[in-house]
């Protein structure tokens, strides 16, 4: 499976930015989301969601061999207990979906939860199934 | 403590000092956030003889305990300082996303003291507070301006701006966040501007404390589960508050031309279906909020540069619209977005302009007043000329600049009688003629007429649209829950139009704060601040109280002249019926002054003694004042 995104129907109102962090980090907290929401405002006007698409070029980067798909439907997760935080797949992230927090002891990135699917009420943020994670 | 920020601050304007305390848990408690800390703060420290845009008033910036928590739609944020436009207590709020930022940057209130010897803006980054120097952006458009700081600080600053209005004391200045969410009544804008604070800007990191996480977040995400399938929940996301603009038609409540009529000829060129079709780019929605009833649009005129803009919501198109004689919703949206890049309130502002029209109309103002221009009802370069001239308070934009009350005060010749307005607050999109519960809603808000304080025009369909009977207790009511939403603060549309309860919003309090508080105690507070309020005005404007809850002739005695409500008014008889009966059932006095015992049941003998020293107590009560006060009405979603 995968998360579709359809940024012609993000209103950009951040719920899945908290729910992300309430199941990841018990916390809430936006700015510590696997998500961010690009705005270009005032024009032309577009919200564009943006997450892990689960291509796997940060565990390929990866020199603790600290991300593996180990997560829902193979996902790539990181391995707390591995990762230094040296942030080599943030760089190599080809669209720019690893993110960092000054509170978060490793990078964060998309584990496929799909909490952010189940409170997103707009079809912005949507579970489709595909043979593989991998798949864009 | 749970649930907030955790500090205060204070910022001395003249000496750039900035002073953090923590916030007293009794004072979140007694006052929850927002309105509550801005109404207390207010009353507490401006002296009663201030002028609103001088050295003494204080402007506050104030979240609440539902702000950026993942309550339902916990996007509010209030302002407060005392209204140049009605020279009593100022409160207004705005969604978006600036209310959450403050609060994950760690701030439950900051208040502004003094004037800046220079232009500033706040920049607030998590610890770092700092006065930053503004000159760079003096005189730009609200819009211009946070699309400019945007790309100064980056995309994670939220961002508050004034515009030239407000820099020049327009007595209607809005403050505009997020390309188009406004603080638009009682001119907060002006006083920011007299402060010299040209923006805000916030970015916050840190997480909020919860209480009880797991609790919280499992009763918003019920809620969200049960309210997906609402049968409102398709049209408010398709038209948003717009889709208003046919029913109060149908219901002859919308105002034409200045509120001479209440059905509009050719509104279907400003419905929610036409903005759909014609100028809607995106939906567009507060922080936490599944609802999306903000609408992002394009304004496309003919010989005018693309406009992009927020709305028009149903407020802008009943007064901008509706009231200036448009039948164009390009030229509301354009409208529109003037209101927002100059910093004036679409509402007072359209209300103004509407009102400027009739007096041209009846030649009471003429070209030679308007630079050679005309004010022709629907002719939107008019609009906008007219609408410049106010901003700049340039020759007879000055008179107006003031709000429609001073501006028929100085015009005279009969105009105050077409002046659609309540102590000095321009009317929000509704007629009242037909509607008696909405008119002693506006005429007895501690604001002026301001529909947010109480929305009464369903519940006068239900109580019945020809009778002054049983209106009262149930406005006091509305004026205790509605403006409780500014209190928490988070969005009221979802109790309105979704049927979440205010149970369940008080609920979520329980699970941030981990304090057992109930509805009634919530409901209590909100009739503290309104019994607060109230002694305020009366202290800083006199008394007896009942002189200041007046209504507009035209609402009283001109009979509405066409359409579906053709015939009606309200009638100067009932209307003082109404108010008897109001103030009975608030436990004032006749002449609409607090009554000591019912400021004491609420815990402010304070104002009780402040308001005997000037001889603006209430005269006790025979017989004790009633025990509840105010009747439970959940008005009906359109």
């Amino acid at each position: 499976m995968r998360i579709k995104v359809d940024k012609s129907r993000c209103t950009g109102c951040k719920l899945c930015q908290q729910i992300c962090t309430i199941e990841h980090y018990h916390e809430i907290n936006p700015k510590k989301a696997a998500i961010h929401i690009g705005a270009e405002f005032p024009a032309p006007g577009v919200f564009t969601p943006m997450l892990c698409v689960q291509c796997g070029a940060c565990a390929r980067a990866c020199p603790e061999i600290a991300i593996e798909r180990t997560g829902n439907d193979g996902a790539f997760v990181i391995d707390p207990s591995k990762c230094t935080n040296c942030g080599v797949c943030i760089e190599t992230c080809p669209i720019g979906v690893m993110y960092s927090h000054a509170d978060a002891p490793t990078p964060i990135k998309c584990d496929l939860c799909l909490k952010c699917t189940e409170v997103c009420n707009t079809g912005a943020l949507t579970v489709v199934d595909t043979p593989r994670a991998t798949s864009r | 403590m749970y649930g907030y920020g955790g500090t205060i601050v204070r910022i001395n304007l003249e000496t750039g000092e900035i002073g953090r305390s923590p916030t007293p848990e009794t004072f979140a408690r007694e006052w929850l956030g927002a309105r509550g800390f801005v109404a207390k703060t207010i009353y507490d420290e401006v002296p009663r003889d201030a002028d609103p845009l001088g050295p003494e008033n204080l402007f506050i910036i104030a979240p609440g305990v539902l702000t950026g928590s993942f309550a339902p739609c916990g996007s509010k944020v209030g302002f407060g300082c005392v209204s140049p436009l009605t020279n009593g207590h100022a409160d207004s709020n705005m969604g978006g996303h600036l209310g959450p930022e403050l609060k994950f940057a760690g701030y439950d209130m900051i208040v502004f003291e003094r004037i800046s010897p220079k232009p500033v803006y706040l920049f607030v980054d998590d610890d770092t507070i700092e006065l930053r120097p503004a000159e760079q952006y003096w005189g730009m458009g609200s819009l211009d301006l946070e699309a400019r700081m945007k790309k100064d600080l980056g995309e994670d600053f939220q961002i508050a701006t004034i515009g030239p209005a407000g820099e020049n004391g327009v007595a209607f200045a809005c403050i505009t966040h997020d390309f188009g969410r406004q603080a638009g009544r009682c001119g907060v804008g002006a006083v920011m501007g007299s402060k010299k604070i040209k923006a805000i800007a916030v970015r916050g990191t840190r997480s909020l404390p919860v209480h009880d996480l797991p609790g919280l977040t499992k009763h918003t995400y019920d809620i969200i589960q049960r309210t997906k399938t609402h049968p409102n929940m398709e049209p408010w996301q398709k038209y948003g508050t717009a889709l208003f603009v046919s029913w109060a038609n149908e219901h002859g409540c919308f105002p034409s031309r200045n509120f001479q009529t209440t059905v509009h000829e050719g509104w279907e060129g400003i419905s929610g279906e036409k903005l759909a079709e014609e100028v809607l780019v995106t939906h567009k929605a507060c922080f936490g909020c599944w609802m999306n009833c903000g609408k992002y649009s394009r304004a496309r005129i003919p010989g005018k540069p693309d406009a992009y803009l927020e709305g028009p919501e149903y407020e802008t198109i009943a007064l901008c619209g509706g009231s200036c004689g448009m039948t164009d919703i390009h030229h509301v949206a354009y409208a529109n977005y003037l209101c927002d890049n100059l910093g004036l309130d679409t509402m007072s502002g359209g209300n103004i302009v509407g009102f400027a029209m009739e007096c041209f109309q009846r030649g009471i103002i003429t070209q030679k007043d308007l630079e050679g221009h005309e004010l022709r009802w629907g002719n939107i370069d008019d609009f906008e000329h007219f609408l410049r001239m106010i901003a700049a308070r340039r020759g007879i934009g000055e008179t107006f600049s003031h709000g429609t009350r001073a501006a028929a005060q100085k015009l005279g010749r009969g105009t105050i009688e077409f002046a659609e307005q309540a102590k000095g607050m321009e009317f929000s999109g509704y007629d009242t003629r037909w509607y008696s519960a909405q008119l002693l809603s506006y005429c007895t808000s501690d604001i002026g007429a301001h529909h947010n304080r109480s929305w009464a025009i369903t519940a006068d369909i239900e109580l019945g649209q020809d009778t002054p009977v049983g209106k009262a207790p149930v406005v006091i009511y509305l004026q205790h829950i509605r403006p409780l939403f500014d209190t928490w603060p988070c969005c009221r549309l979802f109790w309105g139009e979704l049927d979440v309860t205010p149970e369940e919003h008080a609920e979520a309090i329980k699970y941030l704060t981990g304090w057992a508080m109930t509805i009634e105690e919530s409901m209590r507070v909100s009739e503290k601040i309104w019994n607060l309020t109230r002694a305020h005005y009366l202290e800083r404007n006199g008394g007896p109280g009942r002189k200041h809850d007046v209504a507009p002739l035209r609402q009283l005695e001109e009979r509405i002249p066409n359409g579906p409500a053709e015939g009606r008014k309200v009638g100067t008889e009932n209307f003082e019926y109404m108010l008897n009966d109001y103030y009975a059932n608030r436990g004032w006095d006749r002449d609409g002054n607090p009554t000591r015992e019912v400021l004491e049941l609420l815990g402010l003998k304070h104002a009780a003694d402040n308001l005997e020293k000037r001889g603006l107590l209430g005269k006790p009560i025979p017989g004790g004042i009633p025990k509840v006060r105010g009747q439970k009405l959940k008005p009906k979603a359109m």
